[in-house]
């Protein structure tokens, strides 16, 4: 009898047990590189998920994806939109479940992991001259395309004129360092005003870049261990870490929770931020003067550059259609028109000649330091599987330094041994 | 012929015997009809339980990202994880966790059950109430939370400056976290274990509470020596259903504090989670939920060895 109820209790707890943690098994299988069909065989309906539109630019994903239809009229493209957020662990989901979309967006940060996994199909119709030469080299691997450039971005100092006026200083240029945005930003920090001088994340973003900047390494030579544990890297991690609290919030203020430092600046209490030129069309409507310059270096000037990309998926059944919406969505001149117009990230083309009336838009009226960021790009490192767990890594370290419960020193040296270990 | 025996059926409900015939087909289509009933339980059980279990175990001999091609690596993800630091560090959470929030969710149920069996006025409404949060989604009430307890604009810490107390960093500080994550899971909980107690009291004889008034037991002796001990059936299911419940928290987790401040609220489920969608290791995540399947069964059975020392079937 207490054998009897024994039993039962242990099968519930059994079942209890692994209601929840049995959830992450799935399929296995190869995905089947199966012969293309063709967009001549009548209507095909293909499906395209992204993270690209999310939050503001759904309405100019629609414009392109009509455009498309009205030029392949057999063709139907069903879209469907994620937050940047949920996007990989979704998109990891339907890919282990067998249910992914026809074409997917991907970034350069996981374009190797994806390939190397065999879930990209191959692209070998596309003309890849329309785009920039090393975008599209990104995104091949042995000579063969596996994804299409759909934007790249940067990381750029916005600043608002309105509060540099008030505190009567000069506005940042090209030629500002490290020790010149310090000094402007605790001049413009007002506490009892609420007023910021200064954000920059203290994330793995962020970092990557500084160390550059620093005139430092990230990673050695050959990718094997970490470098950053350096007098250059030291610096880095400590003009990230002393911002917080001095002319930037904390985090117990706020810093690092979504949308707080956006909110800041388009409150007009923030001076200067370090965020990306994805945020012109939400600045569009500011009630202040607002403009741009390329961030400050230390020893150099180094920034930031991010690329999407589509691809498409190796078990489509319509890869043909797949790959002509691919490529009508990173290169047709509807695309590159819509994205000028609306100041979302930059079209991958190679024509810089269409690029000029993007330079003549106003607001930011200094668009030019857009491109002159790219001069000297901070390039992120890419260490394939271990990727994410490496930034949550350094973030974490830094957010531990940054809150003053642990020294700079001890956090690099943390994360050195941690993502040493990851690179095995 | 003999009648089969009882198995799984408890001592106090005497067996449906079968027909006493001696024909063997009789036999057969009791068997079948009982099976007939099992089987619209078993079937999800075999495919959403049993199947995801089996295969939980075979993906934790591989090294998987999810999306490429398993390689079998035998038993090194377990070897891996019983030597790795963070293993050791989200087990110690969890284990932090529960040890939090069990006598805080059982004594505050306990306390509103007692309560809410006397007769007060609008107790049924009252008993409504304090059940609502049961019933709320947990992204709901995590972010209800995340609000109350914000350091810089949170009522808590506002409540706390009004008595001259400065108010802790909550879950933006690695020693506030997982108490944060305590408070609101105990209060999330509290209707659950008041209900189950409710009705525990309820099922006590009033003939044995006025006898024990009339022996001239006071109040306090009357709940310590009569109410507690009868309650213990109830007391045992609410300690079981919560500590397997405690050792899988999660929800409130992701959605509180995503594990952080570095990893100071990483649980077990949160680690699993973290190492299959954001990690690429799925084999290892596997293998991590086999070890806390075989934790909780472990601390299931020593329970139910145990309640024979301390549980009263009236």
């Amino acid at each position: 009898m207490t054998r009897t109820r024994w039993m039962a209790g242990a099968g519930i707890a059994a079942a209890l047990g692994l209601t929840l943690t049995a959830c992450v098994s799935g399929s296995t299988d190869d995905p089947a590189t199966e012969p293309a069909g063709t967009t001549d065989d009548g209507p095909v309906t293909i499906t395209y998920t992204n993270f690209i539109s999310a939050g503001g630019n759904e309405e100019n994903l629609d414009t392109i994806v009509d455009a498309f239809e009205a030029e392949h009229e057999n063709i139907t493209v069903e879209v469907t939109t994620l937050p940047y957020a949920d996007y990989f662990t979704a998109l990891q989901t339907d890919l282990a479940g067998g249910t992914v979309a026809d074409v997917f967006d991907i970034e350069f940060a996981n374009y190797a992991s994806y390939q190397a996994s065999g879930v990209l199909a191959p692209l070998a119709d596309v003309d890849t001259s329309v785009y920039q030469t090393s975008l599209a080299e990104a995104y091949a691997t042995d000579g063969t395309q596996y994804a299409l450039p759909s934007s790249f971005s940067n990381v750029v100092l916005f600043y608002n004129k309105d509060l540099f006026d008030a505190a009567g200083l000069d506005y940042p240029t090209a030629d500002w360092t490290w020790e010149d945005e310090r000094a402007a930003a605790e001049a413009l920090t007002d506490a009892d005003a609420g007023v910021w001088g200064d954000y920059q994340p203290i994330s793995y973003h962020e970092y990557y870049k500084a160390v550059a900047q620093a005139g430092g390494q990230f990673l050695n030579e050959d990718g094997t261990a970490v470098a950053f544990n350096s007098p250059e890297g030291i610096a880095a991690a400590e003009w990230l870490v002393n911002k917080s609290g001095t002319t930037m919030p904390t985090a117990e203020q706020g810093a690092g929770t979504p949308d707080f430092d956006s909110g800041l600046f388009a409150g007009g209490e923030l001076a200067m931020w370090h965020t990306g030129i994805w945020m012109f069309g939400a600045l569009a409507e500011a009630d202040f003067a607002w403009d741009i310059a390329v961030e400050p270096g230390d020893a150099q000037q180094a920034s930031a550059l991010f690329s999407n990309a589509v691809g498409v998926s190796a078990s489509s059944e319509n890869q043909a259609a797949a790959a002509e919406f691919a490529q009508f969505l990173t290169s047709s001149p509807t695309t590159v028109d819509v994205r000028l117009e609306s100041g979302w990230e930059l079209p991958p083309i190679a024509d810089q000649a269409q690029l000029d009336t993007y330079l003549q838009q106003e607001n930011p009226a200094n668009r030019q330091a857009v491109f002159d960021s790219l001069d000297q790009v901070a390039l992120a490192p890419s260490i394939g599987d271990g990727q994410a767990e490496m930034q949550d890594i350094v973030t974490e370290e830094l957010t531990e330094a940054a809150a003053g419960r642990t020294s700079v020193e001890e956090a690099l040296a943390s994360a050195e041994e941690r993502v040493n270990a990851l690179l095995g | 012929m003999t009648a089969p025996s009882a198995v799984g059926i408890s001592r106090t409900t005497r067996p449906l015997a079968p027909p006493r015939r001696t024909r063997r087909g009789s036999r057969l289509r009791y068997t079948l009809t009982v099976l007939a009933f099992l089987l619209p339980s078993a079937l999800p059980l075999l495919a959403f339980t049993i199947y995801p279990m089996i295969g939980a175990f075979w993906t934790s001999l591989h090294s998987w990202n999810l999306i490429g091609v398993m390689e079998w690596v035998g038993l090194e993800n377990y070897t891996t994880l019983l030597t790795d630091d963070a293993t050791r560090r989200v087990f110690a959470n969890t284990l932090y966790y529960v040890v939090g929030y069990l006598p805080l969710v059982y004594i505050g149920g306990l306390a509103l059950a007692l309560a809410l069996n006397s007769l007060i006025p609008a107790r049924n409404l009252l008993r409504g109430i304090y059940f609502l949060p049961v019933v709320t989604s947990w992204i709901v009430v995590a972010l209800v939370w995340r609000w109350l307890l914000n350091p810089s604009v949170g009522v808590v810490n506002a409540m706390l400056g009004g008595l001259g107390i400065d108010g802790p960093g909550w879950w933006t500080d690695p020693y506030w976290a997982m108490p944060s994550i305590i408070l609101a899971s105990a209060w999330k909980d509290l209707g659950f274990v008041m209900i189950i107690l409710l009705a525990g009291l309820q099922a006590i004889p009033t003939d044995v509470q006025e006898a024990a008034m009339i022996d001239g037991a006071g109040r306090f002796r009357r709940l310590l020596n009569i109410t507690l001990p009868l309650l213990s059936p109830s007391t045992f299911f609410v300690v079981v259903i919560s500590l397997i419940n405690g050792f899988q928290v999660f929800d409130q987790v992701y959605a509180m504090t995503g594990g952080g401040p570095a990893g100071s609220s990483t649980v077990v489920v949160q680690q699993i989670y973290d190492l299959t969608f954001r990690y690429s290791s799925a084999g290892e995540a596997s293998a991590l939920s086999w070890l806390l399947f075989l934790l909780v069964l472990a601390v299931t059975v020593i329970q139910l060895i145990g309640q024979r020392r301390w549980v009263t079937y009236a």
